[in-house]
């Protein structure tokens, strides 16, 4: 479910940014090294577990609009190849800072104390932290979903998706809002990193492994579509898991094999829309 | 004689490499309404995005209430009070109604209350999204969207193109109504009847330049001139 946060933060800019950000997935990875740091002058007891995952995505959110601010708004409306070499040295840039600062070691954050037990269902055991997650994902979904429906903010998103310029000429400040989709979109990121750290070790790979995930999911779901997103993060988890339970040789395969199935048959995903 | 609303002095416009407009001035009064006349392409809704800085001029100045706004992004041209409907409309297609006028407001003295008393039709279609709007009914909503952001000066682009000669008549009236609530307007067109009946004066642009300007009751009389100047 983690894995919807990280793909509806790619999908949100590019549906509304039009640039492809290949450095996303070291967002979230970053978010779980500030976790993990945060951790360390802390700790995770007495709910300052969530306080440090917060921040984590906090400052990864601050990075994020920092990037946009001076880097990023250079790409709007630029070729593909430039918009996906820039976010790609961006991705190595970030990720060679992050090993210099933590090294290359894995790094594990404890879970908080509130969580640490665990549920039997079926015979199975959840711990209760990953049942939080996968309560968590719908929650926020929604939460989004309220925020782009219902508020002058999440309308402004959506116009500005659409036609950038005459929503400037009615008089919005559409660099000022097109930063702070960037900052939203890093929130989301750092926030999946932040909460994954208990779950999985923090390791300096993590990052090319998620955005992996993470295109997979959106090329399912349709990029730029936020119902779509949510529904390849789904498809995406159960195909892993029960790829991992039958064909445990084949589970990433059948992943794969599924999006190029979507590719072939509906290339601009399951809920998404072609191209004009 | 007090500073008109809006100056445009000298301005030199290009896409690129083509340039469209060499030197065009123009000025509109408070109140009055404007009307830039001449066929495709002379430079008619050029001129509009430059006042507006979606195609910043080259060289010239635009300035409106005195404050030089040449250069300006075109949120903050908004802001200080010109009001744009671009030519080919530009509603949000996957918002509704509603939404299209809402992200326009600006806090003032429009509210959609006001804006369905001018165009009664958009009230009942409030919930529909723009992309299945009519073209009249989208002309309106442009408008509409665009008077949400209190404009004391409205560019007014081609309002009147692709609409049937019935529903031009009625949106004639509505912009009449505007005028006479004050509003400034500055109107492109290539429809003449239309303009000249809403228009005090009247600029005629040929190839990027002005070729002509006076009132507007000397072109609606001469008919020679009309046709010397617009070949219709």
């Amino acid at each position: 479910m983690f894995l919807f946060l990280i793909a509806a933060g790619l999908s949100l800019i590019f549906g509304v940014l039009r640039v492809l950000n290949f450095a996303h997935g070291t967002f979230y990875m970053l978010g779980a090294y500030a976790t993990y740091q945060l951790v360390q002058w802390m700790g995770v007891s007495g709910g300052r577990f969530w306080l440090t995952a917060l921040g984590g995505a906090l400052v990864v959110a601050a990075l994020g609009g920092l990037i946009e601010r001076f880097l990023f708004r250079r790409l709007y409306g630029k070729d593909e190849l430039y918009q996906l070499l820039f976010t790609y040295a961006l991705a190595l840039i970030l990720s060679d800072a992050a090993k210099m600062l933590w090294g290359t070691q894995q790094k594990s954050v404890s879970r908080p104390p509130e969580l640490t037990g665990a549920l039997h269902v079926f015979g199975a055991i959840i711990p209760h932290y990953n049942l939080f997650i996968i309560l968590l994902g719908p929650a926020i979904a929604l939460a989004f979903w309220v925020v782009l429906q219902r508020t002058r903010v999440g309308r402004y998103i959506r116009a500005a998706a659409l036609d950038r310029e005459t929503l400037g000429a009615l008089g919005v400040n559409v660099d000022a809002l097109y930063t702070w989709v960037f900052v939203l979109a890093s929130f989301l990121g750092g926030l999946g990193g932040a909460l994954i750290s208990p779950m999985r070790a923090t390791t300096p790979g993590m990052d090319t492994e998620v955005i992996v995930e993470a295109f997979v999911v959106v090329v399912i779901g349709g990029l730029g579509s936020f119902w779509g997103t949510f529904l390849g993060a789904l498809i995406y988890g159960q195909v892993l898991s029960f790829g991992i339970l039958f064909f445990p040789r084949f589970s990433i395969f059948a992943v794969f094999a599924l999006m190029a199935a979507v590719l072939i048959v509906r290339p601009w995903g399951l809920l998404g829309r072609p191209l004009r | 004689m007090t500073a008109p609303l809006l100056e445009v002095s000298e301005i030199h416009t290009a896409y690129g490499l083509s340039r469209v407009l060499f030197g065009v001035s123009i000025e509109v009064g408070a109140g009055e309404c404007v009307c830039l006349l001449g066929r495709n392409g002379v430079g008619k809704s050029t001129t509009m995005r430059s006042i507006m800085g979606l195609t910043p001029p080259q060289a010239g100045r635009v300035a409106f209430k005195g404050v030089d706004i040449t250069g300006w992004e075109s949120y903050r041209v908004a802001r200080a009070g010109i009001g744009f409907v671009p030519e080919d409309r530009r509603i949000f297609a996957d918002l509704t109604v509603w939404e299209n006028l809402d992200v326009a407001q600006r806090g003032g003295g429009w509210t959609t209350e006001r804006v369905f008393d001018l165009f009664p039709t958009l009230r009942q279609l409030t919930g529909r999204n723009g992309g299945y709007l009519s073209g009249g009914e989208q002309q309106m909503l442009t408008i509409a969207r665009t008077l949400m952001g209190n404009p004391e000066l409205l560019l007014l682009d081609e309002p009147s193109e692709g609409l049937a000669p019935l529903v031009v008549d009625h949106l004639d009236e509505q912009i009449a109504r505007l005028k006479a609530e004050g509003l400034t307007i500055l109107l492109a067109e290539q429809n003449t009847e239309f303009s000249l009946r809403l228009a005090d004066r009247v600029y005629v642009l040929e190839k990027g330049a002005i070729r002509f300007s006076g009132a507007a009751a000397a072109l609606r009389d001469n008919e020679a001139l009309r046709h010397e100047l617009l070949a219709l």
